[in-house]
């Protein structure tokens, strides 16, 4: 109720705008809305940074702390992603354990920092088997207008870049610079009408038929997919917007 | 830059509990009294009358007022009444007896469907704060096609102006038919390119209602944006 | 409070607090309102090294439905640290702490609202501690503050928190993490300055009823400071563009 009946009352406005090639805030199909990222902002946690994508705002924190390995995997750290998306964040946020939505953001956040390497996970070994680093991503939503994903992974890699290893605190030596070495970039698109418009606001996102995230490295190699919403994709839609991925992936990297 | 008008143009933002008046003065909207003083209650301006204390709010949220026109969505439907949502903290029954035509028990759903925006205008509130609509008046109805864009409800007046002078002037420039509800919904219907132009120039009413000079700068936008693709 | 040994001279030959303070001064505090789109209000407080934001929804329609009053509106608040926000990551979700600290300032803040012209509805308030040095819930009270009167919900006044505490026998206002962790008695306080009563209080530790009353005035005092600050900042939202209006604006003109 409330603020989203609004939503659901422009969708004929949408599909109209749509039609003559524009979108509603006036953007091209494959812009992205202003960007601006701040570093260092929390200084409890070892590493953050505060997004902002058009009107959504999240915040990133990374911690660090010593733990045992997992069993399959005993010479790396663990990475573990966490997303809270609060209620203040948006009326349509409910409080309570994470729900499918909110799993599936920080699922995917966390495939491609994963799957793109964005940290040198064997490098955050203490003790093989015994002792290792255990990285925390908390993405916390503060302002929702769309696009949660791509605000939290612009976020992590702009963290990830000023993460100290907090060596000393654990005892473990001196304190070191997060062993970044890639910068996996996703970007977020969706399909309404057969158009497919990069960087949705929340408007566009309650509208679409389908939504397509890629997260792509400074190679060039994709490293993480997923689709969402119910609606489908054609081959070529999606070879489409792979390349866009790239294109604007590269773009964002490097302002970052 | 002030007109060489009375008190009442001179702007002072008031913050919840500021001091108004001493006076036994009424105590308007936004207001409240206490041993004879009269207090803010809400952040706004200060409206001071010969016989009211008020503050005009800068937010906050509707509040349904008897003979208020409003722009709803039906939300529910039940076999003796549609519920309406108007953008209230309170869902508003419509009742089959407050709409133009004979409906039977049962048959609302032939009438009008979950998702009609309809033109609705407040009949009565009770001290419970419940609400209600009716399509009974003349020109209310069912709007169809068009499309409905909300502002906060304390920017309603700006956007209506004085004597309604703003709206006049939106629907002159850009031939738009333009409903504006005191709930803050604003139902406009016209070509694309023209309601694209509605749209910014309520968009800039909105972001700027008590700045001055506002209906110069509405006006050059409306100029501006005329004869382009929007 | 435990009045944890330490090496570290709270207060010093001078009378200075670790961080220089005289037991009497307050951190540096810095507060912005309408900070974010989507909520109806919002605020964000800078206070010492605290982080918090505050952002409020409503009145609107009552969830849970069943603990809808028919007479006037609930304050609900829910108070949240990011894991991000303490040294030591904090498992995500509510502990026994947030619920009581979320109920304390429910009800600080419903003795202030005019909550009898909203029967059955729910002023939802959020309050999410980013950076936490101790005092949250202080800040966290005055961030609703700001955030309501942001919202335009109608209230007697704004309530300012603060708290004054015992360290090296000594009582001193606005503790910072390292005294509220070595100290020996802590008294937030939450105050209406129109009516000069005392929405919030709380006490843990050991203390005379002399060092309580001196501790209450100290925090009362700097209350009043609190709520020039709150006051500035709602003002500053809106006086960059308030030059003048028509006294037409304040009627209910006719919808044509």
């Amino acid at each position: 109720m409330g603020k989203d009946v609004v939503a659901d009352l422009k969708r004929d406005y949408i599909s109209k705008l749509l039609a003559k090639g524009q979108r509603v805030d006036g953007r091209r199909f494959d812009e992205l809305r202003p960007l601006t990222v701040e570093t260092n902002f929390i200084g409890s946690a070892e590493g953050s940074a505060r997004v902002k994508l058009g009107n959504t705002e999240v915040v990133v924190g990374v911690k660090l702390v010593t733990g045992e390995p997992f069993p399959d995997t005993p010479n790396t750290g663990v990475l573990t992603t966490n997303a809270e998306l609060i209620p203040m964040a948006s009326d349509t946020f409910e409080g309570g354990p994470p729900d499918q939505e909110s799993i599936e953001v920080a699922r995917v956040i966390d495939r491609g920092i994963r799957e793109g390497h964005a940290v040198d996970m064997p490098k955050l070994c203490i003790e093989p088997g015994k002792e290792v680093w255990i990285m925390f991503v908390d993405v916390h939503v503060l302002d929702y207008d769309g696009n949660l994903f791509d605000a939290a992974n612009i976020g992590a890699n702009a963290a990830f870049k000023s993460t100290i290893v907090p060596a000393k605190r654990a005892g473990k030596g001196e304190d070191y610079p997060l062993p970044v070495l890639h910068q996996p970039i996703s970007i977020t698109a969706v399909k309404i009408d057969g158009k497919i418009l990069v960087d949705p606001t929340h408007d566009e996102e309650r509208v679409a038929d389908a939504r397509l995230t890629v997260a792509t490295t400074e190679t060039g190699n994709l490293c993480a997919i997923q689709k969402g919403l119910d609606g489908a994709f054609t081959l070529e839609e999606i070879f489409k917007t792979v390349d866009a991925s790239r294109r604007i992936g590269a773009e964002v990297r490097s302002k970052l | 830059m002030q007109s060489s008008d009375s008190k009442e143009n001179i702007r002072e933002i008031v913050v919840p509990g500021d001091l108004l008046a001493i006076s036994s003065k009424k105590a308007g909207p936004g207001t409240y009294s206490e041993g004879g003083k009269i207090f803010a209650s809400q952040l706004g301006i200060k409206s001071v009358r010969p016989d009211s204390i008020s503050v005009v709010p800068f937010a906050g949220q509707y509040m349904p007022i008897r003979g208020d026109l409003v722009v709803g969505k039906i939300v529910d439907i039940g076999p003796s009444n549609w519920l309406v949502d108007i953008n209230s903290p309170y869902p508003s029954p419509l009742h089959v007896n407050e709409v133009p035509w004979r409906v039977e028990f049962g048959e609302t759903g032939k009438f009008m469907s979950v998702g009609d925006i309809v033109l609705l205008k407040i009949v009565g509130v009770d001290e419970m704060k419940r609400i209600q609509v009716s399509m009974q008046e003349h020109g209310l109805r069912k709007l169809a096609g068009g499309m409905v864009i909300e502002v906060s409800p304390s920017k309603v007046p700006r956007v209506i102006g004085k004597n309604g002078s703003m709206i006049q002037m939106l629907k002159n420039m850009t031939g738009c038919r333009i409903y504006v509800g005191q709930n803050g919904r604003i139902w406009i219907d016209g070509e694309l390119d023209s309601i694209v132009r509605a749209v910014k120039a309520i968009r800039m009413i909105e972001d700027e209602a008590h700045s001055l000079g506002l209906t110069e700068k509405v006006k050059e936008l409306l100029e501006q944006s005329s004869g382009k693709g929007a | 409070m435990g009045g944890t040994p330490t090496d570290l001279k709270l207060i010093d030959e001078n009378g200075r607090r670790l961080d220089g303070r005289r037991p009497d001064e307050m951190r540096p505090l810095k507060i912005e309102a309408g900070v974010l789109k989507r909520a109806d209000g919002s605020a964000y407080v800078e206070w010492g090294l605290n982080k918090v934001m505050a952002a409020v929804y409503g009145p609107r329609e009552c969830h849970p439905r069943h603990l809808q009053n028919p007479e006037r509106a609930l304050v609900q608040c829910h108070y949240n640290m990011a894991s991000f926000s303490v040294d030591d990551r904090k498992r995500p979700g509510p502990d026994r702490r947030s619920h009581e600290i979320s109920k304390i300032i429910s009800e600080a803040l419903t003795n202030v609202v005019f909550t009898e012209y909203f029967p059955r509805t729910s002023v939802d308030v959020y309050i999410e501690v980013l950076q936490a040095n101790a005092g949250t819930r202080c800040a966290g009270l005055t961030a609703a503050s700001v955030a309501l009167a942001d919202a335009g919900v109608p209230m007697r006044d704004l309530v300012a928190a603060c708290a004054a505490g015992k360290v090296a026998d000594t009582i001193v206002l606005d503790l910072g993490k390292e005294e509220d962790n070595s100290g020996q008695a802590d008294i937030p306080v939450g105050y209406v300055p129109r009516t000069g009563e005392i929405v919030l209080l709380q006490m843990d530790g050991d203390l005379t009823p002399d060092e309580f009353g001196k501790g209450v005035h100290m925090a009362v005092e700097a209350c009043k400071k609190i709520s020039e600050v709150q006051r500035d900042a709602l003002k500053r939202r809106y006086s960059a563009r308030t030059e003048e209006t028509e006294i037409g604006s304040a009627e209910r003109s006719e919808a044509v």
